[in-house]
């Protein structure tokens, strides 16, 4: 578009993919596990400008595609319970659980309302008092702060019909999970870089330190990209894993305090279900007993069941890294966008996704 | 699960995207056969006792019904007039239909006809027939609007996407996605509204220029699609034309026009503009020698301002929309599958 950003300068860009080529001795495989960065890279098609050698993986970093199918069959049984208003990110809607998607529930007469923010479900409750406005909560630490606000304005202003579905995960022990998963071999990790303005580049030195996994934060950009590429190269070729903040007009070592005292006012760590990875310790977050209330599930008494993932979806794989898209029987043919099987083919951020949307062969 | 999704009408549908499409196909192509209606034009092109019409319809329900630079009403003349200028016609006639909720207020409703009139004068094309039925209070959302409109054709014209070839040049008649990042950002109260405004406007007059600066040089035949990249926006509306036309759309990124503001509100909200809808450009398939000359006709109209050459017609990847991205790379863009909307992370 008419405009030359400092970050997605084509000369720029070339120079360092060409530094990229010259210090790529060895086949290597990054991952990235956040759903802008997947989204960027497609969106930018940096996979065009990148030597063959340097396979780009994606990891679990879209939150709708790790949120399990049994949530999201509670998820449609809150909305069908009488007097609910069900709020909601966009992405979520359309997702399918073993019997149909958000979106299904809304045609059979449900009130679903897509939100851009929990602040947006606060109003709707004021407008509503005699509904209770359940805000489906996914997301990870970027979101979750915004959430914890939503709880304590609630608490604060006692709006009493306004609750939460708590199925927000956050990500260090997603990524302690996968590392321990020993089928699973990258050499480097993209650290999100919107997760970690919350966290601060620190809450990923476990990776490099008991892991020894290389790892850079990364921004969006096409060339904040491509310097956390080159980064991570430089300390594959040393042989001296740690973390290299290459986001750093956004993230700081220590990250967002005042976010995570948020979060840690409003939650608890609960252990959580998550697509692909299963139940990792500690990686969801419910509402403390103190704010019991604006907890759905205990509210209203529901059970989540655990449901195994749709036949033939590889979804699972997939957001661990280990498949490709393509190697997935269903994807193009009987999963597409407008009839999804898995999440990673709904949100506009799950790979399937991007791989369909942006060519099922790479140019 | 997959048959009960289908069972029903779901937002999707709705969207312009492949839902669509495939409801168009499957459902309503099926029943209805007129050759007319499966060229899948925006307009019907009839040949009316010696006389080419084009024919068009198109319903309203945008919300909210006003916002930053229009209103409901101005789209719905502005929308129909469009989309038959885009078969090269001149428009003649519009009708009116309303569908008005019980309670809706009167000033608003005289707010909106008043617009309707001053976007037909300005646009010189007269309503001539309407319609008005109300429905109880919750059984419509405040107001839906209906046009139809007839133009007429120059005989020398001929204008459909079947006659893109190789070596055309893609032009873009000014920036993309006002109109879609305002409705956005004005239906969810977010902050930067104040600098953004819905592109809508009529289009037939730009059309008719370029037209008639062609016939007087004898290159009519060189002018060979024209398209409104509304629903869908221009990646959409270009995957159309690639795969009804058997060719590849080449596009560059860097020649693309985008308003500062939009382009920040995109950047901010994680849309792409290239899949937000237009409601006042459009996009023009030609020879290439005779690109620069219809980018001069855009440019001396104030809403073609900012057009530009944004690609070309190539036989690399039929069917295919190939981006040629600013920093250097390259992806394709598939149609719009589902609403667009911001990323959650
Ligand atoms: S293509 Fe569809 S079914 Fe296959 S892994 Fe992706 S989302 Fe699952």
């Amino acid at each position: 578009m008419k405009y030359i950003d400092e970050y997605r300068n084509p000369d720029l860009v070339r120079s360092l993919s060409a530094e990229i080529e010259r210090k790529l001795t060895r086949p290597v495989r990054i991952m990235e596990v956040c759903g802008t960065h997947t989204m960027a890279i497609f969106r930018h098609g940096l996979r065009r400008i990148l030597p063959d050698k340097l396979q780009l993986v994606s990891g679990p970093g879209c939150p709708v595609c790790v949120t399990p199918p049994g949530l999201i069959d509670a998820f449609c049984r809150v909305a069908g319970c009488k007097d609910v208003i069900i709020t909601t990110f966009g992405d979520m809607i359309r997702v399918p659980g073993s019997s149909g998607s958000l979106a299904d529930t809304r045609a059979a007469g449900a009130d679903i309302r897509i939100v851009y923010s929990p602040a947006d479900a606060i109003e709707i409750a004021r407008d509503n008092p005699a509904k209770l406005v359940v805000f489906i909560a996914i997301g990870f630490e970027t979101t979750i702060p915004l959430i914890a606000a939503s709880i304590l304005q609630a608490y604060r202003e006692d709006i009493k019909n306004f609750c939460i579905f708590p199925a927000n995960k956050i990500m260090p022990p997603a990524l302690e999970t996968l590392m321990q998963d020993t089928r699973l071999t990258i050499d480097g990790l993209l650290c999100p870089g919107h997760v970690s303005i919350i966290t601060g580049s620190d809450a990923f030195s476990f990776l490099s330190e008991d892991y020894g996994l290389c790892c850079a934060v990364a921004g969006f950009e096409p060339a904040d990209i491509l310097l956390a590429i080159l980064a991570l190269l430089e300390q594959i070729n040393e042989g001296s894993p740690r973390v290299d903040n290459c986001y750093a007009r956004a993230v700081t070592s220590s990250g967002n305090i005042k976010a995570r005292e948020l979060i840690e006012e409003v939650f608890i760590p609960v252990d959580s279900r998550w697509r692909g990875l299963g139940t990792i310790a500690g990686s969801g977050l419910v509402p403390k007993q103190r704010y019991a209330d604006f907890d759905v599930t205990r509210r209203l008494g529901i059970e989540v069941p655990e449901l195994d993932e749709p036949p033939g979806c590889l979804c699972g794989e997939i957001l661990k890294g280990r498949k490709m898209p393509n190697e997935c029987p269903l994807f193009g043919k009987i999963c597409t966008p407008s009839a999804p099987i898995g999440p990673c083919m709904v949100s506009n951020e799950g790979t399937c996704a991007a791989w369909y949307r942006f060519g099922m062969e790479s140019i | 699960m997959q048959d009960k999704t289908q069972k029903q009408i779901t937002l999707d549908h709705g969207s312009g995207g492949s839902a669509s499409s495939e409801l168009i196909e499957s459902l309503f192509l099926e029943y209805l056969t007129d050759p007319a209606l499966h060229r899948m034009e925006d307009a019907a092109v009839l040949n009316i006792q010696g006389k080419k019409l084009a024919f068009s319809t198109d319903s309203f329900v945008v919300d909210p019904i006003f916002f930053p630079g229009g209103s409901i009403g101005e789209l719905a003349i502005n929308g129909t007039i469009n989309d038959l200028a885009m078969q090269g016609a001149r428009p003649a006639a519009l009708s009116l239909g309303l569908i008005i909720e019980e309670g809706f207020g009167l000033d608003d409703l005289e707010r909106i006809i008043r617009d309707i009139a001053d976007t037909c004068r300005k646009a010189e094309v007269p309503v001539v027939t309407g319609d008005t039925k109300v429905v109880p209070r919750g059984k419509a959302d405040r107001i839906f609007i209906n046009t139809s409109g007839i133009g007429i054709i120059d005989e020398a014209a001929d204008i459909s996407s079947s006659r893109i070839r190789e070596g055309d040049a893609v032009l873009l008649s000014g920036t993309v996605a006002d109109h879609g990042i305002t409705i956005l950002t004005s239906r969810e109260g977010l902050e930067f509204q104040g600098e953004l405004q819905s592109d809508t406007c009529a289009l037939h007059k730009m059309v008719q220029s370029i037209l008639g600066k062609l016939i007087q040089s004898s290159s009519v035949h060189a002018l060979h699609a024209l398209r409104d990249p509304t629903r869908g926006g221009l990646a959409t509306t270009l995957s159309e034309l690639a795969r009804s036309s058997g060719t590849c759309m080449e596009i560059f990124e860097a020649e693309i026009p985008i308003a500062a503001p939009v382009r920040a509100a995109c950047e901010l909200m994680g849309l792409d503009p290239l899949y937000i809808a237009n409601e006042g450009k459009f996009i023009a398939i030609a020879e290439e020698q005779h690109a620069e000359s219809i980018i001069e006709v855009m440019r001396s109209f104030p809403e073609g301002h900012n057009c530009s050459i944004i690609g070309k017609v190539t036989s690399n990847y039929p069917g295919k929309v190939v981006v040629h991205t600013s920093s250097g790379g390259s992806r394709f863009a598939e149609p719009l599958t589902g609403e667009p909307l911001p990323r959650i992370c």
